[in-house]
């Protein structure tokens, strides 16, 4: 990878591929969580590897186990799952000139846009290390997050059953931690945070399952259209 | 199970076109300010919502489940202390799996 330093100065240190692979490596491991979770929501060990191959967005695809375990409302789940991924066109449209792929290449590309990934390279200092903290951070992340899919997917059903593991706890924590650094970015982010909570909460009783967090987005409308300017990096 | 098929087949195209989306569109589709603090605030608002309903949600109803309440307390007490993902995760799903073990219900 040392060999597009191009525009940099110097050579490419080791340390972008070092942090992608560390961060890859200790992400990736959470991918035990999600395949004993996808299973003991009701996917089959295929389908909880296809959503990690395929879709390859943790978000998203606890937000989908979520639905199914709900018994259900596998359309509004569907929708939540898709519309959280939305945050990866954001990352692309900040990657594609620092990484500057053409052609068949974006294909590839493309499954690598992950929250972690898109920090990593964001992170160093030039293009031609960005891409190979990307690259780095991407082969790492994507292949211990399906190893560790198919081995939480194929060992939970050996271990017990998934209350008496508190497996019900990993997707409403996951998202915990995942909101959690976007907390703090600041007020507007919190507003929105508590109010899409609300949102959710209170409809809960009138609504089929799934569809009171889709209710939620419009709580991102409403901190957009009051604070446009605000906050973004 | 072919309608569970449908939906992860349905939910993992979107996730992926929704990337190749962000490589392919025009830079100036999300020039807007709205458009695009809307973007950024968008997963703020649904992991909001996931974290609530997941907690709390049983179908129609509202429930608090002690168990799960109490593993969700060992998440935050983890995030608090800076710890790393998967140790926030462990941490939820171990507190409740004890306590379940010890006949919390």
């Amino acid at each position: 990878m040392a060999d597009q330093a191009g525009q940099a100065a110097g050579p490419v240190p080791a340390r972008p591929v070092r942090d992608g692979v560390v961060l890859g490596l200790a992400v990736g491991t959470s991918g035990l969580a999600f395949g004993a979770a996808a299973v003991s929501s009701g996917l089959s060990v295929p389908q909880a590897c296809a959503l990690s191959l395929i879709a390859y967005t943790g978000a998203s695809q606890f937000a989908l186990i979520g639905a199914v375990a709900a018994g259900g409302g596998m359309l509004a789940g569907s929708a939540s799952a898709i519309l959280l991924g939305s945050r990866n066109t954001l990352y692309g449209l900040r990657l594609a000139s620092l990484l500057q792929v053409r052609g068949t290449g974006r294909l590839l590309t493309a499954l690598g846009v992950t929250d972690e990934s898109t920090a990593v390279a964001l992170a160093q200092p030039g293009a031609a290390q960005a891409r190979a903290a990307f690259r780095a951070t991407f082969a790492s992340l994507y292949v211990t997050w399906n190893l560790a899919t198919a081995a939480g997917a194929a060992g939970v059903g050996r271990l017990g059953s998934p209350q008496s593991l508190g497996l019900d706890v990993v997707a409403p924590a996951a998202f915990l931690a995942l909101i959690w650094p976007r907390l703090r970015a600041g007020p507007a982010e919190r507003g929105v945070g508590l109010l899409g909570a609300a949102i959710a909460l209170a409809a809960t009783p009138f609504c089929p399952p799934g569809v009171p967090v889709i209710l939620a987005a419009s709580a991102a409308l409403a901190g957009a259209l009051a604070a446009p300017k605000g906050g973004s990096p | 199970m072919t309608g569970t098929w449908i939906a992860v087949l349905a939910t993992a195209a979107g996730c992926y076109a929704l990337k190749l989306a962000g490589l392919t569109v025009p830079q100036r589709l999300l020039a807007h300010p709205v458009t695009r603090r809307f973007a950024e605030l968008v997963p703020v608002a649904l992991l909001a919502a996931l974290t609530v309903a997941e907690t709390f949600a049983d179908g129609h109803a509202l429930r608090a489940d002690p168990a799960r309440l109490a593993g969700m307390g060992a998440a935050v007490a983890a995030l608090l202390a800076r710890a790393p993902f998967l140790v926030v995760i462990v941490a939820a799903a171990g507190t409740a799996a004890g306590l379940r073990a010890l006949g919390v219900s």
